[in-house]
């Protein structure tokens, strides 16, 4: 009965469709997380909107927002996007040490962004605008928090990976995951975007 | 463990195919124009230069999904090619939902907020918190 077929095949065979995984699911996988992801934050997105004016007599964003700082994170953040694309593609060519490199200073740009944000987050609880002080604050720090809180994941798996490459090298595994890495990293600048528009940007013009 | 683990060749097809990562052109492309996109809006709200809230607010916005259609093509690498079209479907569908939540959540609680209010009420008295 079987020995009609000597090497039978129960999937499909489509193996040349993947060429960014070396023909792993897990790259469609970990995108169908990052989709997920940004439904969180569609919801916590949606929250802050709802809660914007919601001031409660307290501080309104005009009068707590620094966009001096924030263009500065902006631009550690999107400084940082182009130097892990740049370790992506020392990935392709195979340079362990240079991939290395440009994942280190991904790894500080990042470490940047979240010490420059919890700096912010320090000076505004110092002032007394804290989560607990009205709708618009819980919403503001819950959204810019979960952000804050990805992009330090983010830098703690940068690390795991800078360790991994320089035990293993350049193999398969790791490029599969230096990839999930940079659709995560890649993912985050986008839903930055978002942050800086809606939350700093606008509540500066409310 | 996928098949290919355990040819080493195609480890090498895969390693000159740049497909899925990315060219330096796309990275340097998508970072210039992101510069861009985000200079204007910071410097249309700390300059004030249209003087005019709503204006402005508008063009933020615009300047930011587009900025965001930047970063998924030249740094996501979203297109009709990879994985065979699942991530752009994937990515089109959480957009929709995307909108649905945020627009749908913002439209209702106006509502709810403007239809709340005691002032609009017309039995002021029978309001007693």
């Amino acid at each position: 009965m079987a020995s009609t077929t000597p090497d039978p095949t129960f999937h499909l065979v489509e193996e040349d469709d993947h060429h960014g995984g070396g023909g792993s699911p897990t790259i469609l996988g970990f995108w169908i997380y990052l989709m997920s992801d940004a439904l969180i934050f569609a919801a916590l997105f949606a929250t802050f909107g709802v809660l914007s004016t919601s001031y409660a007599g307290g501080p309104t964003p005009r009068e707590i927002f620094e966009l001096p700082l924030v263009a500065l994170n902006t631009a550690i953040l999107l400084i940082s996007s182009i130097t892990y694309g740049f370790a992506m593609l020392a990935m392709e060519r195979g340079r362990v040490r240079i991939t290395q490199l440009w994942l280190l200073v991904t790894g500080l740009l990042g470490a940047s962004f979240v010490g420059v944000e919890l700096y912010e987050f320090g000076a505004l609880i110092a002032e007394g605008a804290t989560p607990q002080r009205s709708g618009f604050l819980s919403g503001f720090f819950t959204l810019v928090g979960t952000h804050g809180l990805h992009v330090t994941v983010g830098i703690v798996w940068i690390t795991v990976m800078i360790v991994q490459v320089g035990m293993r090298g350049l193999i398969l595994e790791n490029k599969r995951r230096l990839l999930c890495l940079s659709m995560f990293w890649h993912f985050l600048d986008v839903v930055w975007i978002g942050v800086f528009t809606f939350v700093y940007l606008l509540g500066m013009l409310r | 463990m996928s098949p290919s683990d355990a040819n080493p060749d195609r480890a090498l097809h895969a390693h000159g195919d740049s497909h899925g990562h990315g060219s330096k052109q796309s990275y340097l492309v998508g970072f210039a124009l992101s510069a861009v996109l985000t200079a204007i809006p910071f410097w249309l709200v700390m300059a004030d230069v249209l003087k005019n809230p709503t204006l402005t607010a508008v063009a933020v916005i615009a300047l930011a999904v587009a900025q965001i259609l930047v970063h998924t093509i030249c740094f996501l690498h979203v297109n009709t090619q990879s994985e065979g079209g699942w991530t752009l479907v994937a990515y089109v569908f959480t957009g929709v939902i995307l909108l649905i939540t945020i627009a749908g959540s913002l439209w209702i609680m106006y509502h709810l907020n403007s239809n709340m209010m005691p002032g609009s009420m017309t039995g002021r008295t029978s309001y007693t918190p």
